[in-house]
């Protein structure tokens, strides 16, 4: 059970997504699911309590919250899943900015468990990693977290006690901000994004041990071949392609390592069968708030007929951006504004980026409607760009490929945001000196070619001016980080005084990850001081993304929008791509740092950052 | 002579010049440290250390004739983590109530690049012929083009060498229906008319399988098989009126967990 402990005086100014009273409020908070998605009953199972995205009608400061074991059947498939309030995902947790908050979390289960607060910027000891901030909440034990909120907007939490958080340990947090809301709308949705399946991680993992592509279905195959012969306009052609692939001993069909061979993907714990609804009468504005709390699953979304205004990215204002989809990685918020004028369903479609499922949920004006699909689009296929050859075709001189970005980039803002930085490694030294700015640079180098680590991005290029694959180029306006600018600038705007250059590297055969050619466990820690202002630089030697998630302190992407460059905490390095953002280590502590594809993270892409 | 020498100095002293001018003096951030970082409760907040057991039946099959059918039967196991691991290995063939070809190994496997493993143990031919028993030294992994392959040497107790190449190709069909050409050749240094093991490249056991994976852990498969002796083998074979080769239709299933 989940209750908000004390009511905080009085009613809010935002305005409500439905009619509850407040008299009704304790009542009515546990059993919101019920709200709007009464009729969600699963195949073959209990009536499933999943979320209505209803964001409770007040901030409260204290929240009492509840682990246990829950059977949970979906789509066919049950899992004894570990779960917040019995719900998958947990209940809405509605803060308000400036308050210090208190959250009770009750262990029930018969291991050890842990709420991280993704995103928050809490003390390192309020931060939820076991081994890192605290030593975990024990069965039978409550933790107490206490921290003041000095932020506002999108956020989720879930566990980080083994594989709990793989198997629907998660939920959302939406944060009040302390002045009125420049995003305010008439509704306001929390759209969660996860996958559901009922193997075990543990047997999901030890299945890519065995066989990398073990879920995927979609290779390139002897069946396949006349049609990437029609597409590459010659046999030779594609048949080169596929050659050099296989020479690699990599698929350019890798896409996703876990897929909807077992997932069915869920918006706000609905299968899309089960079609979750949100209200809305015609001309009002809907905020829908994306999260994608999933464990190994992007998602490309949009809502045919509608244009969405991207206001907020991970929790933080941004200058609205018109599109019609956008690529949501693992970790990452988007709160989007839609103002549907016909009285007519609208669909929410959220397609897994390797095009084996899809999330779907409806915008209606009434209940039970429903809003034809549009069909999946064709799965990307990874190109030379993925593999870090950058732009070049083969046999092409490094000499040709065209500058011109990087000057642009310096121009902006004078923080080299935004910079290109074609070539090797060794560009960074450089930088440094053109820069005219005395700065320490720690680059360890290309890395590798071992055991961990089978590729070496040669000419990683600036991809955040890309949509990503798959998306480009199909006709719609995507959204791509070049584009996010913040509302307002940065609070710190000291120079970095240090580059920390990480090369993400694995081995996808044998299914390790790692920064720098090395898992987790034989790598040292990140160490940075007290105030020190750094520069991070992620190469990524392999031809997945990452998104890559610092726990207690922001990721200020460096897109080229200079002093107004987002806040983020988590950030997509896209395959064979070259990025940096800016961090200030402003609290002390040790912090987890690592890509939040779980099983890439708990198979070696992780480090320790300490604070000190 | 003096030119040439001179030639060499400023060379060497260009080259380390360059080699000055040019090499970034590299430092990863994230290099191991001495002491350890002290984790809370000493818990790791990653878990990269697993181990984990697989085991596979590559081929699990009979292969029939007008004269009998036999049953062949090759697999391997392992246990441990991304860098050591206990390997077994086990083949055999069951002709008419007799075993043959029992060729059975327990490997230490070191992973020593992205793609290939080191591995070194004992193989004990044990069947029913004559038992032999050999130290065992090979390679194993995924070759270019995504070949795979193992080489493995052996030196007997007597003395003897011996060698064992197999490689097999996984071609998709469709992402289900999989066509595997596989090939096993065996080489000894001195014949063994016991084991009917011929000096020189002594016997092979190919095949050509087509499998449909109802699921990936589970595929029932149709295949031609061929299993024979070569060379001094041959007729070491031949004079003890023993089948010298034969190809076979073979139906089996390919199963692992």
């Amino acid at each position: 059970m989940i209750f908000p402990s004390r009511f905080r005086g009085g009613l809010t100014r935002r305005r409500f997504v439905t009619g509850i009273g407040a008299g009704g409020l304790l009542a009515a908070l546990p059993r919101t699911s019920h709200a709007l998605s009464s009729t969600a009953v699963p195949l073959g199972g209990s009536p499933l309590r999943a979320s209505s995205g209803i964001i409770p009608p007040t901030p409260f400061n204290r929240w009492d919250l509840k682990v246990g074991h829950t059977r949970i059947s979906l789509d066919g498939k049950t899992m004894h899943a570990p779960t917040v309030g019995g719900t998958v995902p947990g209940p809405i947790l509605r803060f308000k900015q400036g308050d210090t908050v208190s959250i009770n979390v009750t262990n029930t289960l018969d291991e050890p468990t842990s709420i991280h607060w993704h995103g928050i910027r809490t003390p390192a000891n309020m931060d939820g990693v076991p081994g890192l901030s605290f030593g975990g909440i024990a069965p039978g034990e409550t933790f107490t977290y206490r921290f003041k909120l000095h932020q506002s907007g999108t956020y989720w939490y879930h566990s980080h006690s083994g594989m709990q958080e793989a198997m629907g340990l998660y939920g959302a947090m939406v944060i009040d901000p302390r002045r009125p809301d420049p995003n305010a709308c008439d509704r306001d949705y929390v759209i969660f994004l996860a996958e559901w399946t009922d193997v075990m991680p543990h047997d999901i993992v030890s299945n890519l041990k065995m066989q990398d592509d073990y879920y995927v279905f979609r290779q390139r195959t002897a069946a396949s071949f006349p049609k990437e012969a029609r597409e590459a306009e010659s046999a030779g052609a594609a048949l080169a392609d596929r050659l050099a692939w296989s020479k690699m001993r990599m698929a350019a069909t890798d896409i996703a390592d876990v897929s909807g061979a077992i997932y069915t993907y869920t918006l706000n714990g609905h299968a899309p069968d089960m079609n979750w609804s949100g209200l809305f009468r015609p001309g009002e504005k809907v905020r829908l708030r994306f999260i994608n709390g999933s464990t190994m699953t992007f998602f490309d979304i949009r809502i045919p007929g509608l244009e969405m205004l991207v206001v907020q990215a991970d929790g933080n204002d941004i200058e609205p951006i018109p599109v019609d989809e956008f690529r949501i990685g693992v970790a990452e918020t988007y709160d989007v504004i839609v103002q549907p004028k016909d009285e007519r369903a609208y669909a929410i479609f959220a397609q897994s980026e390797d095009r084996t499922g899809y999330a779907r949920g409806t915008l209606a004006p009434r209940e039970g409607m429903i809003a034809p699909l549009p069909p999946m689009d064709p799965r990307p296929v990874r190109t030379m760009v993925d593999m870090g050859m950058g732009n070049m075709k083969p046999g092409e001189s490094m000499k040709d490929t065209d500058m011109s970005d990087d000057m642009s980039g310096m121009k902006m803002g004078g923080d080299m945001a935004g910079m290109d930085m074609h070539g090797m490694n060794m560009k960074g030294m450089d930088m440094s000196h053109m820069a005219m700015l005395k700065m320490e640079v720690d680059d360890p180098g290309p890395p590798p070619i071992n055991v961990e680590n089978q590729m070496r991005a040669m000419m990683p290029i600036d991809r955040t001016g890309s949509p990503g694959d798959g998306l480009e180029n199909n006709g719609r306006r995507v959204l791509n980080y070049k584009q996010l600018r913040a509302t307002r600038p940065g609070a710190d705007l000291r120079p970095p005084t240090r580059e920390i250059i990480l090369h993400l590297t694995g081995n996808m055969e044998r299914y390790i990850w790692g920064f720098n050619g090395r898992k987790f466990s034989e790598s040292g820690p990140i160490r940075l001081k007290l105030g020190e202002r750094v520069r991070f630089t992620l190469i990524n030697d392999t031809m997945m993304e990452h998104p890559i998630h610092l726990h207690g302190l922001w990721s200020e992407l460096e897109n080229g929008q200079g002093d107004y460059r987002p806040y983020k905490h988590t950030i997509i390095s896209q395959p064979g791509s070259k990025l940096s953002y800016l961090v200030t280590a402003d609290t002390p502590g040790m912090w987890a740092y690592h890509c939040h594809l779980m099983y890439h993270m708990d198979l070696g892409m992780f480090r320790t950052v300490i604070v000190a | 002579m003096k030119h040439a020498l001179s030639l060499v100095v400023l060379s060497i002293l260009a080259l380390a010049g360059t080699a000055h001018a040019d090499q970034p003096v590299y430092h990863a951030t994230d290099a191991p440290e001495a002491t350890p970082v002290v984790y809370i409760g000493g818990i790791k907040p990653a878990m990269d250390q697993g181990t984990w057991l697989h085991g596979i039946f590559n081929q699990l099959e009979g292969r029939y004739a007008p004269g009998g059918t036999d049953f062949r039967w090759d697999g391997e196991a392992w246990f441990g983590g991304d860098y050591n691991k206990i390997w077994l290995k086990s083949e055999g063939t069951l002709e008419k109530g007799r075993l043959s070809d029992g060729d059975h190994e327990l490997l230490y496997t070191r992973s020593i690049s992205s793609y290939w493993n080191l591995q070194g143990g004992v193989r004990m031919d044990l069947d029913d012929g004559p038992t032999r028993t050999w130290g065992a030294f090979g390679v194993q992994g995924l070759a270019l083009y995504e070949f795979e392959f193992e080489a493995t040497a052996y030196v007997s107790d007597r003395g003897r060498f011996a060698a064992r190449v197999e490689g097999s190709y996984d071609f998709l069909l469709t992402n289900r229906l999989i066509l595997q050409p596989q090939a096993e050749f065996n080489f000894y240094t001195k014949s063994d008319a016991g084991r009917q093991a011929g000096a020189g490249l002594s016997d092979v056991d190919a095949g050509l399988r087509l499998r449909y994976e109802l699921w990936r852990k589970f595929a029932p498969y149709v295949a031609v098989t061929y299993s024979g002796y070569l060379t001094q083998a041959r007729r070491i074979t031949r004079d003890q009126h023993d089948d010298t080769g034969s190809v076979r239709f073979s139906l089996g299933v390919r199963s692992w967990f």
